[in-house]
C-alpha cells in the first residue's frame, strides 16, 4: 500500500504531493523535509530504497526530478519502483518527452494523471493506453465546457490577470 | 498536448520561480493569497472559470508549503458545481488539500453520494476517486453499499468498476464491517473470473486486504488465484497493452502471489502442484537482462515468488534453490538486487532448516556491512543479527565492534544494542562477554544504555571466577585517555567491589585504584559521583591493612561532599564518612554484594517485546507469528521483573523490598547499620509454562548477618497449587568457616501439615544447601509457620526465628463469576442462615479506590468491577483452598467523605473461613505494610518481643 507520493526537484522544491494515509499538514511538511535530506544527497550508484520510520521509501531520479513513493516495509519494492516508471511513461506519453517545466506549469495535469494510475495507494491501471484514453477524454470534456462558456466571461478572466 | 491555458496561473508560477530567495517568494505568495482572499470574500463577480483558477493557485501555494486553510471551503464547494470542469477541480484539489479527518468533508457526503449513484459516468469516476483517496469512516458507513453495487454491476464500464473496487478497498480499510463476509466470498470468487486485466488488478488489491483480515472466509478464491497466475505466466490471452516490457502484468502477478501468502497452507494436491509448477517456472526462468526496467519487473515477480515458496514451506530442494538464488543476489553489482537479497535472506531465517546454508554466505554478508549504501548496511546488520548463533557469535560480534568505530551515527545505537544482545545470548565464555561490553562502552559509550552495563555487573557479581578478571579489565580501561562516563560507572562499581582481589598486582594497590578512579570524579555527573563514593568506601574497607594515607584521602573526599548540592551524594558522603571512621569493624557492612537472583536480561526482554509487538496483518508479520521463531534463542525463560541491579545503598538504612504479596516495605526500624539486610526481590511470577492453576510462584532471597560477623544467607522459593505448596529453603554459608550443628526446624501451626526434609548437620564454607518443604493447608487460619534456625559458627551458638511467608492469600485464587451468578450466590449467603460477616472498620489507611481494589487483587481476590451499582464499593470473589475449596465473596463499601472508614463484608458457606478471611483482609487495610511494626497476630508472639534484628524485619514482610 502506497502511503504517499512525492515529486521533489534536485533543489528540494516540491512538485507534487499526494497523501493516501491521513497526515496533517505539519506531518506532511516534516516528512518532506526529512525525506529530502535523506534522498537528495544519495549518490547515483546506490539502491533505490531508503528506510524511514519503519516504512520504506522507493525513489527514482529522472533528470532533475526525484519521484518517491512511501510504502509499507513488507511491500514489494521493485513493484513500487516500476509503478513510478509506469507513471513517468504515461506522463511522457502525454506531454511528449516530459521535462520538469512541463510538470511545474501543468502540475494539475500531473495530478489528473496520477489519479488515473493510483487510487487508495494501489495501482489502478497498468495499461498506458487505457490511462491516456481517459485523460484525453477528460481534456475534451473540459474543452467543450470552455467553448460553451460565454466569451464574455473569458474576456473578464483575461482582464483580471 | 492539450494544456488548458490558464494564463493567470502560468504567470503566477513564473513569478514564483523568478523569486531570487525565500523572502521574495514569501512576499509574492502573500500578495497572491491576499488577492485570492478578497476575491473569495466578494464572490459575486467570480465566474466559475476564475474560481477554478484561484483554487488551482491555492493548491500550488499549498504545495510550496504555505498555509491555505482559509480557502478549503472554496475548494470543497466546487464539488457541488454542476459542470464537469469545475467539479473535477473541486474533487481533485479537495483530495489533495484535506485529509480524511477534516470536518468539511462531512458537508459533501451527500453530493458525493449523488454523483456515485447518478447516471453520469464521468461524475461517478471523480467521486469514486476522491473517496478512494481520502474517504474516512463516515464515508465508509454511508457509501459502501452503493460502491459495492457499482463493482458488481454488469452495466458499468471497466473504468468505473476498477475505481469502485479500489474505493471499496479504502472503505473496507476504514471500517471492515462494511463488507459482510458471507455475501462477499462468493462475489469475490466470481470477480476473479474477470477478463479485463485493469479490473482484475484492482479486484486483486481488494482481495489482498480481505484475505489478510480473514483468510478462512475466502478459501474459495485460492484455486482461482492459481489459475490467474497460470494464465499470466503462460502469457495466455494477455492483451498487448497489459504487458510491461514483454512481461504479462508484473503487478498483477505480484498481487496474486501476495494473496496466496495469506492462506495458512494450501492442501489440495492438484492446486498445490499447479502452483509449484508456476513458481518453479518463475524461479528457473528469471535471468538478469540488460534493460533495467525489465530486470526490475522480472525480479519483482521473482522476489514475490520466493516469499510464496518460503510461506508454503516447499520441499527441501526448492528451498535450497531459493537460498542459492539469494546467495547469488547478495553478491551482484546491482545495488537493488543486493539489498533485496539481504532482506529476503533475513526473512528466510524464519524458515527452518536453511540457517546452515545461509551461514555459508557469512563472508559476503559481512562484506555488505561495509557497503557504501546505508540501506544495504542496515539490511546486512539485520541479517547478521538474525543468523547469529553460538557457532558464529564470536566472528559476528567482533565484526560489529570493528564496524562500530566507522559506522554512521544513524545506525550506531542499533548496532551497539544488537552487539550487546548477541554477546549476551551467545557468549562462549563470560570473560569474552565482559570484553565485548567494555569495548562497546569504549567505542560507543553514548549509545550504551544503562541496561547493558547493569547486566555486566549482574554477571560479574554472580560469577566468582569472573570477578578478578573484570576488575583488572576495568582498571585497564580507566588508564586510557578520554574515558566515557559509562565506563567510569561500570569500572567504578567493579573496582569498588572487587579491586581487593587484585591488590597484589602492580598498579592495583588500593591507593592506586582509588587515585585512578578519583581522577574522573570532578568531571562526572551526579549519579556517577554517587557510585564512585560507594566504590571509595568499599576500596577503603576491603583493604587488608588500612593505609592511613588512603584513609585520609578518602575521608577528605567524603568530608568535602557532605555539602554537595545533590542530596543523594550528600547523604552517601556523610554516612560513609561516619561509617569509615568506625574502622575495620565495618568490613562486613561493606561486604561484596550478594549474588543477584537469576533474571531475564532486560535487553532480551526489550528485543522480544519489539518482536511480539506486531498487531499488523501484513503477510510477513503473520508468517512470523505462525512460525515459532527460531531466530530468537531465549537464554532464560523467566520473565523479567524490570528491576535493575540494586546499587549499594547500604548505610542509608533503606531497603528496597519487593515481595509477591506485599506492596512495598520500606523499613526504617532497624536502628543500627549492623543488621544490614540486602533483600532482592525475585520475579513475582514463575515460569510461563505453569498452568493457570498454579498461583504465582514466588521466591525471595535474603542475606542475613548475625552479630558475630559471619554470614548466613537464607533464600526461599515457593510454588502454590490449591491447598498445597512446595517451598524450597536455600541455606547458604557466606563465611569461610563451616557452619556446624545446623538445625532448621519449622514449627507448624495447627492448621497446616508440613513435611520437612532433613537439613545436613554441617554447611561447608561458601556452600548452599537446599531444603524442600511440602505444605498442606488443612483449615483456615492466619497463623504463620516459623522457621527456627540455629547453628554453631565455631565460636558460639547462634539461633533465630524467621516467619515464613506462608500466608492466607497463598491459598486464595481469584474466582470470576457472571453478574447474575454472583448476585444469586450473594443472596443465598444472606440467609437464612446468614453467612455474611460484616464489620465497620475504622482507622483504615486512606487509599484511592483503585489502590484499594489493587490491594484486594494482590490478595488474589478477583475484583468484579461494575457488579455493584454503587461506584464507591468494591466487590470480588475468590476460592479458598483448605481441605475443601470454598467460594468467598467480598465487598468493601467505602465512604467518599471519610476514607479512613469502610464496611467490610465477607460471605462464605463456611463461617470459619469467612471469619479468618475477614480478619486477614482487615489487617491489610488497617495496616498497609509500610514498614511500621506489623500488627501482632493472635496466637503469635509479637515479633518485636521475640524476633530481633533481621528476623523482625522479615516479619514485616509477611
Amino acid at each position: 500500500q502506497i502511503r504517499f507520493v512525492l515529486l521533489i526537484s534536485r533543489q528540494g522544491k516540491v512538485r507534487l504531493t499526494k497523501w493516501y494515509s491521513p497526515y496533517t499538514q505539519k506531518e506532511r511538511l516534516k516528512a518532506i523535509r526529512e525525506l529530502s535530506a535523506l534522498i537528495l544527497p544519495r549518490g547515483p550508484k546506490l539502491c533505490n530504497f531508503v528506510e524511514w520510520k519503519g516504512l520504506k521509501v522507493v525513489y527514482k531520479r529522472y533528470a532533475s526530478l526525484y519521484f518517491c513513493i512511501c510504502v509499507d516495509s513488507e511491500d514489494n519494492e521493485l513493484d513500487g519502483l516500476e509503478v513510478i516508471h509506469h507513471y513517468v511513461q504515461v506522463l511522457d506519453r502525454y506531454f511528449g518527452n516530459v521535462c520538469e517545466l512541463d510538470l511545474i506549469f501543468n502540475f494539475h495535469k500531473a495530478y489528473f494523471i496520477l489519479d488515473e494510475i493510483l487510487i487508495a495507494g494501489e495501482l489502478q491501471e497498468s495499461s498506458k493506453k487505457s490511462v491516456s484514453r481517459v485523460i484525453s477524454a477528460q481534456d475534451t470534456l473540459v474543452e467543450n465546457a470552455k467553448e460553451q462558456a460565454s466569451s464574455l466571461s473569458n474576456m473578464i478572466a483575461q482582464a483580471t490577470k | 498536448m492539450a494544456l488548458s491555458g490558464m494564463r493567470g496561473l502560468s504567470v503566477f508560477i513564473s513569478d514564483v520561480r523568478n523569486c531570487q530567495n525565500k523572502e521574495l517568494e514569501r512576499a509574492r505568495v502573500d500578495k497572491e493569497l491576499a488577492n485570492i482572499r478578497t476575491k473569495f470574500k466578494n464572490d459575486k463577480g467570480l465566474t466559475p472559470y476564475e474560481k477554478k483558477k484561484y483554487v488551482w493557485k491555492m493548491l500550488y501555494i499549498f504545495m510550496l508549503g504555505y498555509d491555505v486553510d482559509f480557502g478549503h471551503m472554496e475548494a470543497v464547494s466546487l464539488i457541488s458545481a454542476p459542470k464537469y470542469a469545475e467539479k473535477q477541480v473541486g474533487y481533485i484539489v479537495t483530495s489533495s488539500l484535506l485529509n480524511e479527518n477534516h470536518d468539511f468533508l462531512r458537508l459533501v457526503i451527500n453530493t458525493v453520494r449523488n454523483d456515485i449513484i447518478g447516471r453520469n459516468e464521468t461524475f461517478q469516476c471523480l467521486a469514486l476517486t476522491m473517496v478512494g483517496n481520502i474517504g474516512g469512516k463516515e464515508f465508509s458507513e454511508s457509501l459502501a453499499p452503493d460502491v459495492q453495487k457499482l463493482l458488481i454491476s454488469n452495466s458499468c464500464r471497466p473504468l468505473v468498476r476498477k475505481k469502485a473496487a479500489l474505493c471499496l478497498l479504502r472503505l473496507y480499510r476504514k471500517n471492515p464491517d462494511v463488507v459482510s463476509v458471507d455475501g462477499w466470498a462468493d462475489r469475490m470468487s466470481q470477480l476473479l473470473d474477470e477478463r479485463e486485466i485493469g479490473v482484475l488488478t484492482a479486484v486483486m488489491s481488494l482481495l489482498v486486504a480481505l484475505v489478510a483480515n480473514n483468510p478462512d472466509a475466502y478459501w474459495n478464491c485460492v484455486s482461482k488465484c492459481v489459475r490467474v497466475l497460470e494464465r499470466l505466466t503462460r502469457s495466455q490471452d494477455i492483451p498487448q497493452e497489459y504487458t510491461y516490457y514483454g512481461i504479462p502484468s508484473p503487478w498483477l502477478q505480484v498481487k496474486t502471489m501476495r494473496v496466496l501468502q495469506y492462506f495458512p497452507a494450501i492442501d489440495d494436491p492438484n492446486i498445490r502442484r499447479s502452483l509449484f509448477e508456476v513458481l518453479q517456472r518463475v524461479l528457473m526462468g528469471t535471468d538478469a537482462v540488460k534493460n533495467i526496467n525489465k530486470n526490475n519487473a522480472t525480479h519483482a515477480v521473482l522476489f514475490e515468488a520466493l516469499a510464496l515458496v518460503m510461506h508454503l514451506d516447499a520441499e527441501k530442494d526448492m528451498m535450497a534453490q531459493c537460498v542459492g538464488l539469494l546467495g547469488k543476489f547478495i553478491a551482484v553489482r546491482e545495488p537493488n538486487i543486493r539489498y533485496l537479497g539481504l532482506e529476503n535472506m533475513t526473512r528466510m531465517l524464519m524458515v527452518s532448516d536453511v540457517q546452515e546454508s545461509i551461514k555459508r554466505h557469512q563472508v559476503q554478508i559481512i562484506t555488505s556491512l561495509r557497503d557504501p549504501d546505508i540501506s544495504i548496511r542496515r539490511r546486512s546488520l539485520d541479517l547478521l543479527y538474525g543468523m547469529c548463533d553460538v557457532t558464529n557469535a564470536k566472528d559476528i560480534v567482533e565484526e560489529l565492534l570493528q564496524y562500530l568505530t566507522t559506522a554512521d551515527f544513524a545506525i550506531r545505537e542499533e548496532l551497539a544494542l544488537k552487539a550487546a544482545i548477541l554477546a549476551e545470548k551467545f557468549a562462549p565464555d563470560l570473560s569474552w562477554y565482559v570484553d565485548v561490553i567494555l569495548q562497546l562502552i569504549e567505542k560507543a559509550g553514548d549509545f550504551v544504555s544503562d541496561d547493558i552495563w547493569y547486566r555486566v555487573v549482574q554477571f560479574v557479581t554472580n560469577n566468582d571466577d569472573l570477578q578478578p578478571y573484570a576488575a583488572a579489565k576495568a582498571r585497564d580501561f580507566l588508564d586510557k585517555p578520554a574515558v566515557h562516563e559509562t565506563m567510569v560507572k561500570v569500572a567504578g562499581y567493579l573496582l569498588g567491589e572487587y579491586s581487593h582481589l587484585l591488590s597484589r598486582r602492580p598498579g592495583c594497590s588500593p591507593k592506586e585504584v582509588f587515585s585512578i578512579i578519583h581522577d574522573k570524579f570532578a568531571t562526572v555527573s551526579t549519579p556517577t559521583k554517587a557510585i564512585l563514593l560507594s566504590a571509595y568506601i568499599k576500596i577503603l574497607l576491603h583493604s587488608q591493612t588500612v593505609d592511613p594515607e588512603l584513609q585520609n584521602h578518602v575521608l577528605a573526599v567524603f568530608r568535602k561532599n557532605e555539602t554537595y548540592l545533590d542530596a543523594e551524594v550528600q547523604q552517601r558522603a556523610s554516612e560513609y564518612y561516619a561509617l569509615s571512621r568506625k574502622g575495620p569493624s565495618m568490613v562486613d557492612v561493606m561486604a561484596e554484594m550478594p549474588k543477584f537472583p537469576e533474571r531475564q536480561s532486560a535487553l532480551l526482554k526489550k528485543a522480544e517485546d519489539t518482536e511480539v509487538d506486531v498487531a499488523d496483518t501484513s503477510a510477513t508479520k503473520l508468517r512470523l507469528m505462525q512460525l515459532t521463531s527460531t531466530a530468537v534463542v531465549v537464554a532464560d525463560q523467566k520473565p523479567a521483573n524490570g528491576v535493575h541491579p540494586a546499587l549499594t545503598r547500604v548505610p542509608s538504612g533503606q531497603r528496597n523490598i519487593e515481595a509477591p504479596t506485599v506492596p512495598v516495605a520500606n523499613g526504617g526500624q532497624s536502628p543500627a547499620p549492623v543488621d544490614f539486610l540486602a533483600i532482592e526481590a525475585a520475579p513475582t511470577h514463575s515460569a510461563p509454562e505453569s498452568s493457570p492453576l498454579v498461583g504465582p510462584g514466588d521466591s525471595l532471597a535474603l542475606a542475613l548477618m548475625d552479630n558475630q560477623a559471619s554470614t548466613v544467607q537464607i533464600g526461599l522459593k515457593a510454588e502454590w497449587r490449591g491447598n498445597q505448596g512446595r517451598i524450597v529453603l536455600f541455606l547458604g554459608n557466606k563465611h569461610t568457616a563451616p557452619l556446624l550443628s545446623v538445625k532448621a526446624v519449622i514449627l507448624p501451626p495447627r492448621h497446616m501439615q508440613l513435611l520437612t526434609s532433613n537439613v545436613p548437620d554441617t554447611i561447608p564454607p561458601r556452600a548452599q544447601v537446599q531444603c524442600p518443604v511440602e505444605v498442606t493447608n488443612l483449615s483456615p487460619s492466619r497463623e504463620i509457620p516459623v522457621l527456627d534456625f540455629c547453628y554453631n559458627n565455631s565460636s558460639a551458638m547462634v539461633s533465630f526465628k524467621l516467619r515464613l511467608p506462608v500466608i492466607m492469600s497463598k491459598f486464595l485464587q481469584g474466582a470470576t463469576l457472571a453478574p447474575a451468578d454472583y448476585i444469586a450466590r450473594w443472596k443465598a449467603l444472606m440467609g437464612p442462615p446468614n453467612k455474611l460477616l460484616q464489620e465497620v472498620v475504622r482507622g483504615v489507611k486512606p487509599l484511592p479506590l483503585q489502590e484499594m481494589s489493587d490491594l484486594l487483587g494482590s490478595l488474589h481476590v478477583a475484583i468484579a468491577p461494575g457488579y455493584d451499582p454503587n461506584v464507591n464499593n468494591i466487590v470480588g470473589a475468590a476460592t479458598y483452598f483448605s481441605e475443601n475449596p470454598t467460594l468467598c465473596l467480598v465487598r468493601i463499601e467505602t465512604d467518599p467523605a471519610d476514607r479512613t472508614q469502610i464496611r467490610l463484608t465477607v460471605g462464605t458457606p463456611d463461617t470459619s473461613v469467612a471469619l479468618e478471611l475477614k480478619e486477614y483482609i482487615k489487617e491489610r487495610l488497617v495496616d498497609i505494610p509500610s514498614g511500621a511494626a506489623p500488627t501482632s497476630l493472635p496466637g503469635m508472639p509479637s515479633p518485636a518481643d521475640d524476633l530481633v534484628g533481621p528476623a523482625a524485619s522479615l516479619a514485616g514482610l509477611i
